[in-house]
């Protein structure tokens, strides 16, 4: 028994004291850590070079929209081969627009999203020391870099990076010889993707498993934050759905590689006819948007999660509808498994099907509208304190519901007919899932930046990123909704050359320059953000006034996240302004036999004991209450 | 008990946890390709057309017996006959390796039939694809079975080597029931 004492006791010293007693060089620290917060960091800081990365892309390609006519002496300097005497190449305009989705979709919004904020707050929100496996969690953030690392370099081959869409729907992605961005890019974006998929598996695994296993005491389902729960549901559409894509990337490299024909038919190539039969491009839709349908709540929920939590700690108000919000979690994670056919109602699927597919689609409104009235509910009569984090969570929910507005139109089987493809997608996916899941991001960013770096950022430069970017934001994506309703197409290189459309040049001019300055207000919250991790503010613990676990940590960083034992849980998270109560805030560390004055008989469900210390306390101290 | 304490001590169960995850995973992209296979079926009307030679059937009675041989070997080790375990490691190592090979053997008499992984009729590629991709998982499994075995010759508390053997073991069985599934399906889907 003796032994066993001792042994216990070596190991809970270890993993306690880790920071304290091992020398950490370099390496294990910065580089191949397994320190979930280090992680985080390291997936935060990766995600915005690869977000400024696509943005410059998207610039590239604004400009070439807006002065289709115009050489840029400068770009030929810049871009070389792949903008000849000053103009865009019209294959690297499709390779800009494919990279961007690419990019912007999985390596900022999923891996820079889900990979900070899982990482940094699962454990510290749920009250463990690290994730489940931080090995495989170390693994997740190297995987992820590789993949960053591939999917550039595929800029410096010759024929130029991948260009069939973010979609890499065959046959143009299964010929090498369909397109240029067909032939080696096409191959570095799989291998990549392959990369990025295996990353964020690992990712998502710990993530569920430190949240189903690794909660402390006192920490039930019901207890958790909403950002813990939608990261756990986010994970959970991660480990189901990525498979799935897996599976139909690698039926594209056998058609591509070797020559079978999964996807491909009946192709004539070059007036010389191939020798594939029976394939279905069809197929792979089918397997692509059973991982591309969820993969968009995938990068919206933990947007979600964050905002509401924001949404909560600044308003000084519990958050409306807790359970609510949380069952509709649930439902959109459910529901976004059966949707995926809204991508396809034009790919001559049965009218019949095609019906089903839109059904599930509108239900899908329900838990997102849900959602939206309590937050809209929790902002309403709260003391609100418009810090940036704030307002970027505000901006979130305005993103969500306008972009939202137009996914019932396009869910429609009969109006996406003639609003498939065009700029109305474009617009509306840009507002419900881009600008949404970016401002969740930076509300997130600035929220729990004195978590991660232990200063404050800056708040003036802060409210001139916000409102610079909210403004650019609408100015770019809603002149694209008249435009898609116009019929403009969207991928095009030039379509104003078109005698119909000629007269949206203007309109595309307009664009190009809020882009611009929504571009520039993204180096006010980079140098806000590099200048601040060095000389900003030092913060306090609790900077926000916040009730969940992480505040409880000290703010230097160690292995371990709490001395000692860690802290127990005692209620829910958000007792913000409960009455009765000394402060607007009661950590869930607080018991509630510490705040008898402002506990409620709804505080004491399946605990009679304390029900009944309630109600005796309750006579002692203010009987005139209770006749009231 | 002491087992059960050393094991939360050394975070064992959410790390097995993961590997239920892992398996769920594992699942979706077998689940994936097989309901390729029934897109691609239905939507023109290609079918396998074959019948599927014998081997398979061969393999998976080998499969099968090496779940079993898993199973006394994890049996020996919960009862600490270390000797026991092994000697049934190795026998389970040696038929997960049989079963490789008798899958690219299965192959051989597949080209032998005219039936091609490049093929115009994708379905018959797609046998190669549910075994290659099986054959992936198999391949994991045997190193993560050595790895259990070698461990269980190195002296590690008895906490330890229940655990890995519990590992390997949800993973193992999981790739054996995988393959039944997959065989099920293809003798389903023979005409």
């Amino acid at each position: 028994m003796s032994t066993v004492a001792v042994h216990d006791h070596g190991v809970v010293h270890h993993e306690e004291g880790h920071g304290h007693h091992h020398k950490e060089t370099f390496i294990s620290k910065y580089i191949f850590s397994m320190d979930h917060k280090m992680i985080a960091k390291q997936f935060l800081i990766t995600g915005i070079t690869m977000a400024f990365i696509a943005m410059t892309l998207s610039i590239l390609f604004r400009i070439q929209l807006a002065y289709p006519d115009k050489s840029f002496p400068l770009m030929e300097t810049l871009l070389g081969r792949f903008a000849p005497g000053g103009r865009l190449d019209p294959n690297f305009y499709l390779s800009l627009v494919t990279i961007h989705g690419t990019i912007m979709v999985f390596f900022v919004l999923t891996a820079g999203l889900s990979g900070t904020f899982s990482n940094l707050l699962i454990p510290l929100q749920v009250g463990a020391r690290d994730m489940a496996s931080p090995f495989m969690n170390m693994l997740s953030y190297w995987f992820f870099f590789l993949a960053c690392v591939i999917m550039l370099s595929s800029f410096f081959i010759q024929k130029g990076p991948a260009s069939g869409g973010w979609t890499v729907y065959p046959p143009l992605s299964a010929l090498p010889k369909a397109m240029p961005g067909s032939e080696g890019g096409m191959t570095l974006w799989l291998i990549s993707m392959i990369c990025f998929v295996a990353s964020s598996l690992m990712g998502g695994i710990n993530y569920v498993s430190t949240v189903l296993n690794m909660r402390t005491k006192g920490m039930d389902l019901w207890k958790m934050p909403l950002t813990v729960w939608a990261f756990f549901l986010t994970a959970v559409l991660g480990v189901l759905s990525f498979p799935v894509l897996v599976a139909g990337v690698v039926l594209l490299i056998f058609d591509r590689s070797m020559g079978t024909s999964f996807y491909l038919s009946d192709i004539v190539l070059n007036g010389k006819v191939m020798p594939f039969e029976g394939g279905s491009p069809i197929l792979f839709e089918h397997l692509f948007w059973f991982l591309g349908h969820p993969e968009v709540y995938i990068v919206i929920m933990p947007a979600m999660g964050i905002s509401s939590e924001i949404m909560s700690v600044n308003s000084r108000k519990p958050i409306f509808g807790y359970h609510a919000m949380v069952y509709s979690l649930i439902g959109i994670t459910v529901l976004s498994f059966i949707v995926w056919g809204h991508h396809m109602f034009v790919t001559g699927m049965n009218p019949f099907l095609g019906g089903v597919f839109m059904i599930t689609t509108l239900i899908i409104a329900v838990p997102s509208a849900v959602k939206t009235f309590n937050w809209l509910a929790t902002l309403w009569r709260g003391n609100i304190r418009f810090k940036p984090a704030m307002l970027f969570a505000i901006g979130m929910v305005s993103f969500f519901i306008s972009g939202g507005l137009t996914g019932i139109f396009l869910g429609n089987a009969a109006l996406d007919i003639n609003l498939h493809d065009t700029y109305f997608v474009v617009a509306h996916f840009h507002l419900v899932m881009g600008s949404a899941a970016i401002f969740g991001m930076l509300a997130g960013v600035y929220h729990w930046f004195p978590k991660m770096f232990g200063r404050l950022m800056d708040e003036k430069l802060g409210y001139l990123h916000f409102w610079l970017t909210f403004i650019g934001a609408y100015l770019v994506f809603f002149p694209m909704h008249f435009m898609g309703l116009d019929g403009v197409p969207r991928r095009y290189y030039a379509f104003t050359e078109f005698e119909s459309m000629k007269r949206w040049l203007s309109v595309n001019v307009f664009i190009t320059w809020a882009a611009i300055m929504s571009g520039m207000a993204q180096v006010a919250f980079l140098y806000n953000f590099v200048t601040s991790i060095f000389w900003g503010k030092k913060t306090t613990q609790n900077p926000w006034q916040a009730n969940t676990l992480e505040w409880t940590a000290p703010v230097e960083h160690f292995h371990g996240n709490w001395h000692g034992e860690i802290p127990t849980v005692y209620r829910w998270p958000y007792d913000y302004s409960k009455p009765g109560a000394e402060e607007d805030f009661i950590l869930q560390t607080t018991p509630l036999s510490e705040t008898m004055s402002s506990n409620l008989p709804s505080d004491f469900e399946d605990n009679p004991v304390g029900l009944e210390a309630h109600s005796k306390w309750v006579t002692a101290n203010r009987p005139n209450e209770e006749v009231k | 008990m002491m087992a059960q304490l050393q094991e939360d001590k050394l975070n064992l169960a959410p790390k097995k946890f993961n590997m239920w995850i892992f398996i769920f995973t594992s699942f979706m992209f077998f689940a994936a390709l097989t309901s390729g296979f029934i897109v691609y079926t239905g939507g023109k009307a290609h079918a396998i057309n074959i019948i599927l030679p014998q081997a398979f059937l061969y393999n998976t009675i080998v499969i099968a017996l090496s779940s079993i041989t898993f199973f006394i070997a994890s049996r020996a080790a919960k009862s600490l006959e270390i000797g026991k375990q092994r000697l049934f490691l190795w026998i389970t190592l040696f038929l997960g390796t049989l079963f490789f090979v008798g899958q690219i053997y299965a192959w051989g008499i597949l080209i032998k039939m005219g039936v091609y992984f490049i093929n115009p009729n994708a379905s018959q590629s797609f046998i190669y694809v549910f075994t290659a991709m099986h054959l992936i998982h198999i391949l994991a499994g045997l190193l993560l079975l050595s790895n259990t075995l070698y461990k269980s010759y190195r002296s590690i508390p008895q906490a330890k080597n229940l655990f890995n053997m519990q590992f390997s073991g949800i993973f193992w069985h999981f790739v054996d029931i995988i393959w039944i599934y997959l065989y099920v399906f293809l003798l389903l889907n023979q005409y």
